[in-house]
């Protein structure tokens, strides 16, 4: 079988299934306490893209997120914000105006999401509409099915092309790794996207199960890795989805302290596609700080 | 690192459980000669699971006549924090559940139990109990499930109430479970006092978190067992075994727990608790038979010791 070429892109390596696994759970086997933990915590909880992505979003929803990303837990002086609020355009301009001065950015999720199947024409209209009403970011899906067939040359150029429909926001690619069945997949796809011109690669659209799963950002980091060796280009990273606890966040940390190294630990390069872990991670803060066990309770929900 | 601790522990266990083997014949009295027994490993109840303890560690637990009965999982503060979580999650379906189904579990708690006395005597036996004491142990702790069975289903008609106001308000008050609750099992029954424990919580649509007495714990994780085949559904039911001193603590200030049993009468704990508990007001009840055995320590009002009042207005003739 001829492979499919793809203009400008080296072959991406094959990826050993068993060793990426067993690295994967050597990492989270990391025992980190006390300062570090804190620290690390702080560190997760300004790297969250507080998300709502429902048919039953409001913009009373909305705001509500919003002010939560601003103000995490007020009674516990010297926390930092979340890194954005991510939504549907529709609602972009809300959030916008709501996140006004706070240095949270705005995401919002374009390109026919969560499943990716339009034209490219609609999905170029999605980017620019949400461009227009004020995002910082954007979330785009790459078409799975075209990408499966084996028809890489599409997934680049539509890439491409919501690369520049996005003007001065930048663009995450969401390869929605839960469909990519194989860590080769995966590989393949995160090599497509960062050549293309994608700012950030993100795991899942959090719709798909499994989403968002330590093995996989693994094999995501090391194309981010190799990339950066072959272009010079730093490119940033986004598990999302099923990343719910604290231990998890510190998990993911590690894995890219070990893999990319001090440069990508802010939340300019990493963030967390996430809304419950938020108030997880707090609940460990306060429990740091007090010694006692927290409940939800005492947080506010989002 | 973690993994080398975990590995010695390991190893030291296997040598503390050496003798064990050969007092295994004498203990329970059944085998034939020449046949090496199955010793039983004792572990947590957690979130329908049965889980070593997270730390590894474990104490020794003698028999009557002196010799290893067996080694006990010691659990720690983070074994009690996953069972809170365990218990937490479970509350809404069980708490959800039609009174009358969740009597009819809690008679299955009794069915099972009856089909196992004879382990449970034996287990209590070893542990020094007389035959006698034994069944008559075992015996009230499978009454003690049918009672509290029956009331699932009643003790709502006998504490609610329909409240005469002077404004046009229909105003009535229900009760509602409390929600997660942890308790310390008395320390000198082990079996009956754990169920006595146990049963009212569950009744009223609580999920517990229990630490079994110290000096009895094997027929607790045993209970633990017959909970488990139950229909009981996973979570609703949480046994740990370990030292009480070392985790009253938190016990006692988990946030995320809204009551606590205490089953004592060590005014210097009973005071450490309360203070403790003040933390996110929990309610503290202080359960201090000192037979476990007579018809106070069975009873509708323990129920009602662990449920919250609503009250509803309800306007009419407007």
């Amino acid at each position: 079988m001829a492979k499919p070429i793809i203009a400008n892109i080296p072959d991406s390596p094959p990826i050993d299934q068993v060793g990426v696994e067993e690295r994967a759970a050597r990492l989270s086997s990391r025992s980190i306490k006390k300062s570090s933990k804190v620290s690390a915590l702080k560190l997760a909880l300004s790297m969250i893209d507080l998300t709502t992505l429902e048919g039953s979003d409001t913009p009373g929803k909305v705001r509500q997120l919003c002010y939560k990303a601003a103000h995490l837990h007020d009674v516990f002086p010297g926390l930092p914000t979340v890194g954005a609020v991510c939504v549907y355009p529709n609602y972009v301009r809300i959030a916008k105006k709501e996140l006004e001065g706070s240095g949270i950015n705005v995401a919002a999720v374009a390109t026919a999401f969560p499943s990716g199947n339009s034209t490219l024409q609609v999905k170029l209209d999605d980017t620019k509409y949400a461009v227009d009403e004020g995002a910082d970011e954007i979330d785009m899906v790459i078409s799975r099915g075209k990408f499966l067939a084996g028809e890489y040359n599409f997934v680049y150029d539509e890439i491409a092309a919501i690369k520049e429909a996005c003007g001065k926001a930048h663009l995450k690619v969401i390869l929605e790794t839960g469909e990519l069945s194989t860590y080769d997949n995966v590989r393949k796809a995160s090599d497509i996207a960062m050549y293309a011109g994608g700012d950030f690669i993100k795991t899942s659209t959090g719709k798909i199960s499994p989403a968002a799963t330590l093995p996989v950002t693994l094999v995501m980091l090391e194309a981010i890795r190799d990339y950066y060796y072959k272009t010079g280009k730093m490119v940033g990273m986004k598990p999302a989805g099923g990343i719910r606890t604290a231990k998890q966040s510190l998990q993911y940390l590690v894995t890219l302290r070990e893999t990319l190294g001090q440069a990508w630990m802010n939340n300019h390069w990493f963030r967390f596609g996430a809304s419950s872990l938020a108030n997880d991670i707090l609940m460990q803060l306060v429990k740091e700080q007090t010694g006692v066990y927290q409940s939800l309770d005492y947080f506010s929900k989002d | 690192m973690a993994k080398t601790k975990s590995t010695t522990t390991r190893a030291t266990r296997t040598t503390a459980e050496t003798p064990q083997v050969v007092a295994q014949p004498e203990a329970n009295g059944q085998d034939k000669p020449g046949r090496l027994g199955v010793q039983k490993t004792y572990k947590l109840y957690i979130g329908g699971q049965f889980p070593r303890t997270e730390s590894g560690r474990y104490y020794r637990l003698t028999s009557a006549d002196g010799k290893l009965a067996a080694n006990i999982c010691r659990g720690s503060r983070k074994d009690f924090r996953n069972a809170v979580v365990a218990a937490r999650s479970a509350f809404h379906g069980w708490s959800g559940r039609s009174h009358a189904n969740r009597g009819q579990i809690l008679y299955r708690i009794g069915e099972m139990l009856e089909g196992r006395k004879a382990q449970f005597v034996e287990e209590l036996v070893q542990l020094g109990s007389t035959r006698e004491q034994a069944e008559n142990e075992v015996f009230a702790a499978i009454d003690r499930c049918i009672h509290y069975a029956g009331w699932c289903d009643k003790y709502q008609q006998i504490f609610s109430a329909v409240n005469p106001v002077a404004s046009s308000h229909f105003n009535f008050s229900v009760l509602e479970p409390m929600g997660v609750v942890s308790a310390f099992a008395p320390e000198e029954t082990g079996l009956l006092g754990l169920v006595s424990a146990i049963l009212p919580a569950i009744a009223g649509g609580n999920t517990i978190v229990i630490l079994a007495s110290e000096s009895r714990p094997t027929s607790a994780i045993s209970f633990a067992e017959v909970v488990n085949s139950s229909d009981v559904p996973g979570g609703v039911v949480n046994i740990l075994t370990g030292l009480r001193s070392e985790l009253k603590g938190h016990f006692s200030t988990h946030m995320d727990v809204n009551a606590m049993i205490y089953c004592g009468n060590d005014p210097a704990l009973s005071k450490e608790l309360q203070i403790n508990s003040v933390e996110n007001i929990k309610r503290l009840r202080i359960w201090d038979h000192q037979d476990w055995s007579s018809s106070e320590a069975q009873s509708p009002y323990k129920i009602l010791d662990l449920q919250e009042t609503k009250t509803t207005w309800h306007p009419v003739g407007i």
